[in-house]
C-alpha cells in the first residue's frame, strides 16, 4: 500500500492550470522529491496535499483512504513551510507541544512525548528557548520535531533549505536523509534545487508547466533522462542544437547550428530532419586524441577550478563547452588547441524545447 | 567639526519635542499638581494640604461619577476591540492589496469632521423627532416617538464610534506583519479555527490589542463632547465634573485635584489591566 497517492490530479485558476493530471504513488517510508523550476506548480501540489487547495479534478488518498473532503486540520500530513513558520510567541517547547494540545493529549502524555522528539533531532533540553534564539539549522530541526511528534503518515517539505546559506544547505541535506531514516516516515521534498532532489530522494519526480515529465530514481534521471526538459535540468549537460541529417539504428549524426557534423543517440521520436538538442554531460568528454567515438575540435577558453569538479571551457567555433577536468589534472594551457571527444551513445539527443 | 554637526542637528531634531513635552505636558501638568495642594483660607491666602483630595473622597458623588467613567470607557473598549479586531482583521488579512487602501481611507473618514459636528449628527438620528424615531413611526414599527438620546446606551454607542479608529489602526498594523504561513501551520498541525485564533492570532496581535486598549480607554476617559451632548446633563461624566469645577464654580484647587485623579485613576487601571491580562508595556508596546 501507498502512504501517498495522487490520481489525476488537475488544478485550474481561472484559465491558467497549475497542475495538469498528476499522478503519483509514494511507498511507505521512502523520500520522495518533486523537482521543478519555479512556477512550475509543485508547491500548489503541496497545498493541495495538506488540504489548502481543493483540486479540480482527480483524487488524492492518504494510506489508501480519498482526503479530498477532509479539511486541513484533519489530514495526518504535516508541513514542513518554506519559512518554516514557527509561532514566534511561543518557545520551543510550546510550539511542538502545539499539535499535541490540539489533539486534546493530557499534559503528563505531552512532556515526555516534546523531551523525546527534541532528542530525536539533537537538541535535548532546549524546551524553554524563544524561538529567535535558535541559529538556522536549529529552527529547521524545531519545524521538523513540531510535524514529526504528532508522528505523521506523510511529512511535506516545501522548500525548507531555500534560506539558510549554501554551507548549512549542504550539511542540512545530508541531517535532512538522516532524519528521515530515523523517524522512518515518508517525506514528499518539493524543491527547484536539483542536489537537493538528487543527494536525498529515494524518487525524483520531475516536474514541468504542471505536469511530471519523469518519476524515477535519481540516478535513472540522471543516466536516462526521457526528455529534453529532463536531460537539461537535471545535472549539467553541455546543450548544443542543430537538425537530425540520419538516423542509423542507435546512432544518428547531427548537422550542428554553428557547422560541423556530430554523432549521438536519439533518445525520443525524432525524425531525420528534425530540430533537435544534443546534450552532454561534462563528465562524458574526454580532452586530447583518442580512438573513441566523435569529436570537435576548439581552442581552451578558459580553466575552472573547483576541486574534484573543475573544468575545461573549451571554445569550439562559437559555442562554449564545458569539460570535466578533475583537480585539473589535464596539463592543458588558455589558448591551447583542444579535441573534445565522446562516444555516440554518451551524446542524447532530443527534439528541440520549444521554448 | 563634523561631531559638533551631528550634535547640532540632534539638538534641532529633539528641540521641538522637548519643548512640546515640556511647555505642553509636563509644565501644565506640574502646575495642575501644584495648584491642587492649595488650601484656599481666604481672599488670595493660600496653605498647602490635601484638603482638595480628602474633599474629592469625601463626597460619594465626585467618586461614584470617577469609577462610572472608568466602567463605561472598560466597556467602550471592550466594545471597540470586539468590533475592531474582525476589520482590522480583514483589512490586514483579507481583504485584496487594492481594497485594502480604501478600507482603511473609509476608517479615517470619519476623523475628518470635528467631534462635535459628528455628536450632532447622532443627535440628528436619534432625537425623538430624528431620522430614526419618525422612520419607525411611518412604518408603524411604533406607535409614537422615542427618546434615544440621553441614556448610557446612546454615550456608549458614540464613545465607540468615536473611538474604533484608534483601536483599529495599531491592529492592521500588527495583524500585517503576520505571515499567512503561521495560520496555515497552525490548521496543518490539527488546530480548528478556534484554535488558531486563540493560540496564534490573538497572542501575535497582543502588542496591537494592548497599544490599541490603552489608546481607545484613556480617549474614552478623557473625552467631553461626546458624552456631554449624547448623554445629556446625567451623563455624569468625569470631565463634566472637572469643567464643573473650573468653569462654572471657578474652584480651580478643587478642579485640579480631580484632574490629578482622572490621570492617576485611569493609569492605575491601565496598569491593572496589564497586570490581569499578563501582558506588560515591555513585551508589547515596546517590542520591536
Amino acid at each position: 500500500m501507498y502512504d501517498l497517492s495522487c490520481a489525476d490530479v488537475t488544478k485550474s485558476f481561472g484559465n491558467f492550470t497549475a497542475v495538469r493530471n498528476v499522478s503519483l504513488d509514494i511507498p511507505s517510508g521512502s523520500f520522495f522529491s518533486i523537482l521543478g523550476p519555479s512556477g512550475c506548480g509543485k508547491t500548489t501540489l503541496m497545498r493541495m496535499i495538506a488540504g489548502f487547495e481543493t483540486p479540480t479534478s482527480g483524487d488524492i488518498r492518504i494510506k489508501g483512504d480519498s482526503v479530498l473532503t477532509l479539511p486541513p486540520n484533519k489530514r495526518n500530513v504535516k508541513m514542513v513551510f518554506q519559512h518554516l513558520a514557527l509561532f514566534p510567541m511561543m518557545t520551543v517547547g510550546e510550539n511542538i507541544a502545539y499539535g499535541l494540545r490540539c489533539r486534546g493529549e493530557s499534559k503528563s502524555d505531552i512532556g515526555p512525548k516534546v523531551a523525546r522528539v527534541l532528542d530525536r533531532v539533537g537538541l535535548p533540553g532546549s524546551e524553554d528557548k524563544q524561538i529567535d534564539q535558535l541559529s538556522g539549522g536549529q529552527k529547521q530541526r524545531i519545524a521538523i520535531a513540531r510535524c514529526m511528534v504528532l508522528e505523521p503518515d506523510v511529512l511535506l517539505l516545501d522548500e525548507p533549505l531555500g534560506a539558510l546559506d549554501l554551507k548549512l544547505r549542504e550539511h542540512m541535506k545530508i541531517e535532512l536523509k538522516q532524519l528521515q531514516h530515523q523517524f522512518e516516515t515518508t517525506f514528499l521534498y518539493i524543491t527547484h534545487d536539483q542536489s537537493e532532489a538528487l543527494v536525498m530522494s529515494d524518487n525524483v519526480a520531475v516536474m514541468n508547466a504542471g505536469r511530471f515529465e519523469q518519476i524515477g530514481s535519481p540516478k535513472a534521471l540522471y543516466d536516462d533522462p526521457s526528455s529534453g526538459f529532463v536531460a537539461g535540468f537535471v545535472g549539467d549537460s553541455n546543450v548544443l542544437s542543430g537538425t537530425l541529417t540520419e538516423v542509423r539504428g542507435d546512432e544518428a549524426q547531427v548537422m550542428l547550428d554553428g557547422g560541423g557534423l556530430i554523432l549521438g543517440r536519439v533518445c525520443d521520436a525524432s525524425k531525420a530532419g528534425d530540430k533537435v538538442e544534443v546534450f552532454l554531460r561534462p563528465e562524458s568528454l574526454r580532452l586530447g586524441a583518442g580512438a573513441e567515438g566523435t569529436m570537435m575540435a576548439g581552442k581552451v577558453e578558459s580553466l575552472l577550478f573547483n576541486g574534484a569538479s573543475s573544468r575545461v571551457l573549451i571554445r569550439v567555433d562559437d559555442q562554449l563547452i564545458e569539460v570535466a577536468d578533475p583537480e585539473q589534472s589535464s596539463s592543458l594551457v588558455k589558448g591551447a588547441d583542444a579535441q573534445v571527444r565522446w562516444s555516440a551513445d554518451r551524446a542524447r539527443i532530443f527534439a528541440r524545447r520549444s521554448a | 567639526m563634523s561631531r559638533d554637526a551631528s550634535r547640532l542637528s540632534l539638538i534641532l531634531l529633539f528641540a521641538p519635542f522637548v519643548l512640546w513635552i515640556g511647555l505642553l505636558i509636563i509644565l501644565p501638568q506640574v502646575g495642575i499638581g501644584y495648584t491642587s495642594l492649595r488650601e484656599k483660607i481666604s481672599w488670595n491666602e493660600y496653605s498647602f494640604g490635601l484638603k482638595n483630595y480628602v474633599d474629592f473622597l469625601g463626597e460619594p458623588v465626585y467618586r461614584n461619577t470617577l469609577l462610572r467613567t472608568a466602567w463605561m470607557s472598560i466597556l467602550v473598549t471592550a466594545l471597540a476591540l470586539v468590533m475592531g479586531f474582525p476589520i482590522a482583521y480583514y483589512i490586514a488579512k483579507i481583504a485584496r492589496e487594492r481594497s485594502r487602501a480604501a478600507l482603511f481611507l473609509m476608517c479615517l473618514i470619519p476623523l475628518w469632521v470635528s467631534d462635535l459636528v459628528r455628536a450632532y449628527g447622532w443627535i440628528v438620528l436619534l432625537r425623538e423627532t430624528g431620522v430614526i424615531s419618525t422612520a419607525l413611526v411611518k412604518w408603524g414599527i411604533i406607535n409614537q416617538p422615542i427618546e434615544m438620546l440621553y441614556n448610557d446606551m446612546t454615550v456608549i454607542i458614540g464613545l465607540v464610534y468615536t473611538v474604533i479608529l484608534f483601536m483599529i489602526v495599531p491592529l492592521v498594523s500588527t495583524l500585517q506583519g503576520m505571515d499567512d504561513a503561521l495560520l496555515e501551520a497552525g490548521y496543518n498541525l490539527g488546530g480548528s479555527r478556534l484554535t488558531v485564533l486563540r493560540r496564534i492570532i490573538i497572542p501575535y496581535a497582543m502588542p496591537g490589542i494592548v497599544s490599541g486598549c490603552i489608546i481607545t480607554f484613556m480617549l474614552t476617559a478623557g473625552s467631553y463632547l461626546t458624552p456631554i451632548l449624547l448623554g445629556g446633563k446625567n451623563s455624569s461624566w468625569f470631565t463634566e465634573q472637572i469643567y464643573n469645577q473650573f468653569i462654572t464654580r471657578y474652584n480651580w484647587e478643587s478642579g485640579s485635584a480631580f484632574g490629578v485623579a482622572l490621570l492617576v485613576f485611569t493609569s492605575f487601571v491601565v496598569w491593572a489591566g496589564l497586570r490581569l491580562t499578563g501582558q506588560s508595556l515591555a513585551t508589547t508596546v515596546a517590542k520591536d
